[in-house]
């Protein structure tokens, strides 16, 4: 018998600190807000932290039902939450990164109006991801799926004066919906074919079908439609459109919600539903192409950036591309890995270009930056840690899950694995690009323009303004509430790496053997078409966990190769935004179509307006609101009440007042019935 | 023996002398009137009845009409001559202030 270990607490203490604040925060000073928010929050933390301390007394997966929810028939489904080792770490990330960022935003957002909304908004989402991640069937994740979604959307548009957050609030909920049409539709076929949504249920159903290597069956549906699903949680191609737009939020709310959490849960399901794409080769073949296509397409739109959020939300994209490209190569637990660093790296760039942002007085344009090393000097060295970390230079954690990444896309194609690669050196050119442009050169804003750059460097931290400011206060350090989480989460961009370092560089992935048993449980007899067949990796046996016996002299040439292309990066960024800086103009200048192309992000936004939006306006102008909706239904109502009214006007008249008339009237229906009764009783005769 | 429907018929031919008295006659009495002379049409159907079916039911009937009747005329009268006493007049035709 294992403990109970009462995981139903660890979503619900959020969602109490969300009632609080929401429902009272109003009355409450900001230091009280902060604290329940806070107290909340860290309970859950703390509660994962102590869960995780048990785990290895525990019999996996550990299921508890808290009751029942459902009950139709044969059709039942539970309010149950599981643990297992990929909801461990998707658990202590959610929990431990969310808390960071609590206690980052009472710095952040300590100037802004709606405290209490924030936060309470902030402890709803963080309910809603723990249940998405500690659910044990499919509905139960999708009420956190839809949840995270409703978090989002109130987050996005939190300064919803601005009409342009209010736009894009609504923009990322309607591009959801497309997503969550597909998963939807693919519960109802589980409901269908397995006659259950738990997990285990699920998979154990699975496990007597062999793969779909020979057209499209039911797993197949199954897997495009979950995987439709990721593509709008997780921003990728064709729905990524709605994370750039995301950015209107608060920066912490990027952090959290659209880089180190909600955007993984895409990822999550295909992880966690591996055991249907394993058996649905085309389908996970397609959540490879989609990862690599998203990528590198985000990434080349990342380099032509001036906002500084708007490079990171690109990023993301880009780096939730390569998550999509490991669970396409079937190398589930290299995907967690990146998300979990990425989740690192990610969330303390947010953070970090959120400090630049409150540094320089809410200028998000990396051209009005520059020189802001000396005088933010712990954003400047996070942020430091941080960008190394994305762009792959080891010991640094990014560098660890993408190059297992890239390795394991190698063994399933050279294409995934070279997109892979220029999508490194890109990763790599555009994250030094906004180092260098927001830290070094001269500072190109208005505030200080004229002003040195290097003198009160040391004397303005901590929020107090520099003794020499103008305008907006100067440009000054954040105060220690805001660092402390900029540093912690550095320090785990550095050393958050080290648990999964690969066999061939002398390491014991334990990171991928910890995963080993939730990926390795239900793998079929795998796809060997993904593997090219003259490589040299054994093609079934390395699919997760065990250490390929061959090739480690490969791996650790392509090792080299994507250090190199992380250098590469660096050495152009610093080329053309340091060295010269004229070059960038001259290179956009001589390139203008490709330049403004990329710029304008492919007109993909301004597609999809020509393509569905507009038409979808139009024919809602025409057909539905004119047509249908006053054409049919408002006609049928007006109609019935002119109708009726018609009808009264006439019938009206015979109430007259007139004594002798009802008495006609009475007279008239008596003798009617009397007529009845009289020919009836004839009949019967 | 003097057949029922004898009885009947003068019933019928007394109710539709009350109920073509009622629609016709404007004058307040003669409707009150009316009203009374369709009660006893009724009446005298009861007690043909009662009498051919040897039931004493109808009988009690016809007392207990009698009595209604009379309280109604108690009550009817009254009101006609507060009636007569506000308005001057028993032409119904003339009473129709909650007409529309």
């Amino acid at each position: 018998m294992t403990p109970n270990l009462h995981l139903w607490l660890i979503p619900i203490l959020p969602l109490i600190g969300a009632a609080i604040n929401g429902l009272v925060g109003k009355r409450f000073s900001r230091h009280a807000v902060a604290a329940v928010a806070l107290g909340f929050c860290g309970a859950a933390f703390a509660m994962a932290l102590w869960i995780a301390a048990q785990f290895s007394s525990l019999a996996l997966p550990h299921v508890e039902a808290l009751t029942s929810w459902l009950n139709s028939g044969t059709f039942s489904v539970d309010y149950s939450f599981a643990l297992d080792q990929l909801s461990l770490v998707m658990l202590l990330i959610v929990t431990g990164v969310g808390f960071l960022i609590h206690i980052y935003s009472v710095g952040y957002m300590w100037e802004e109006g709606g405290y209490y909304r924030f936060f309470s908004y902030l402890n709803l989402f963080m309910f809603f991801m723990l249940t998405l991640v500690l659910a044990s069937n499919y509905l139960l994740m999708f009420v956190g799926w839809e949840g995270v979604g409703l978090a989002s959307y109130l987050l996005i548009g939190f300064f919803f004066i601005r009409d342009s957050a209010a736009a894009a609030g609504k923009k990322a909920f309607i591009v959801n919906r497309i997503g969550d049409f597909g998963f939807l539709i693919a519960l109802f076929l589980m409901i269908k074919h397995f006659g259950s949504l738990d997990f285990q249920k699920v998979f154990d159903a699975v496990k007597p079908y062999s793969p779909e290597t020979a057209g499209v069956g039911f797993l197949t549906a199954i897997a495009l439609l979950l995987l439709l699903g990721a593509c709008g949680k997780s921003a990728q191609i064709p729905l990524y459109v709605w994370l750039p737009d995301a950015m209107e939020g608060p920066t912490p709310v990027s952090a959290l919600i659209h880089a180190a959490t909600m955007v993984t849960a895409g990822v999550y399901m295909v992880a966690r539903s591996h055991a249907i794409f394993e058996r649905a080769p085309s389908a996970l073949m397609v959540v490879a192409i989609i990862g690599t296509l998203t990528a590198f397409f985000a990434a080349t739109i990342g380099i032509a950036q001036t906002d500084i959020k708007k490079v990171l939300a690109y990023s993301t994209i880009s780096q939730l591309g390569y998550m999509f490209l490991a669970c396409g190569v079937a190398a589930f637990s290299a995907g967690i890995f990146h998300l979990m660093t990425h989740a690192f790296f990610k969330g303390l760039l947010f953070l970090a270009a959120g400090s630049v942002i409150h540094a320089v007085g809410g200028e998000q344009d990396m051209r009005k930056m520059g020189g802001l090393r000396k005088k933010i000097p712990w954003t400047f060295w996070t942020m430091t840690f941080a960008t190394i970390a994305i762009a792959g230079i080891p010991p640094f954690a990014g560098f660890f899950s993408k190059d297992e990444i890239l390795w394991r896309a190698y063994q399933a194609s050279w294409i995934y694995w070279l997109v892979g690669l220029v999508t490194a050196l890109l990763t790599s050119f555009y994250m030094f690009r906004l180092w260098f442009m927001t830290f070094f050169g001269e500072y190109r804003g208005e505030a200080e323009a004229s002003h040195g750059h290097e003198e009160h460097a040391h004397d303005s931290r901590a929020g107090a303004p520099a003794p020499h400011s103008h305008g907006h206060g100067g440009i000054h350090e954040s105060p220690a509430i805001m660092v402390v989480p900029l540093v912690i989460l550095a320090v785990l961009s550095l050393v958050g790496g080290w648990v999964g370092v690969p066999g061939s560089l002398g390491g014991g992935n334990h990171f991928d053997k910890f995963l080993g048993p939730v990926f390795r449980s239900s793998t079929p007899a795998l796809n060997t078409e993904h593997v090219q067949p003259g490589e040299a990796a054994p093609p079934e046996q390395t699919t997760e966990g065990t250490e390929p016996k061959t090739g480690r002299s490969t791996e650790i040439l392509f090792t080299g190769i994507s250090v190199g292309a992380g250098l590469l990066g660096l050495f152009l960024a610093w080329l053309l935004y340091l060295h010269s800086p004229q070059l960038p103009d001259r290179i956009a200048s001589s390139m203008h179509g490709l330049y403004s192309t990329i710029a304008h992000k492919y007109w993909i936004d301004e597609l999809y307006a020509w393509l569905f939006v507009k038409p979808l306006i139009a024919i809602s102008g025409v057909v539905f609101w004119r047509g249908i909706d006053q054409g049919v239904i408002d006609a049928a109502l007006n109609g019935s009440a002119d109708g009726a009214r018609e009808l009264s006007d006439e019938v009206r008249h015979m109430q007259s007042g007139n004594l002798r008339s009802y008495a006609g009237w009475i007279a008239v229906g008596a003798a009617a019935v009397i007529a009845y009764m009289v020919w009836t009783g004839l009949r019967t005769q | 023996m003097v057949p029922l429907s004898y009885y009947l018929v003068l019933s019928g031919i007394l109710f539709a002398c009350g109920v073509v008295g009622f629609l016709i006659k404007r004058n307040i009495i003669t409707i009150f009137m009316s009203i009374e002379l369709m009660l006893n049409g009724v009446n005298l159907s009861f007690v043909a009845f009662a009498a051919r079916w040897q039931q004493l039911s109808g009988q009690v009937f016809v007392f207990f009409v009698m009595v209604v009747a009379a309280a109604e005329a108690a009550v009817g009268l009254a009101i006609i001559i507060a009636l007569f006493r506000t308005r001057e007049t028993l032409n119904i035709d003339q009473v129709n202030l909650l007409k529309l």
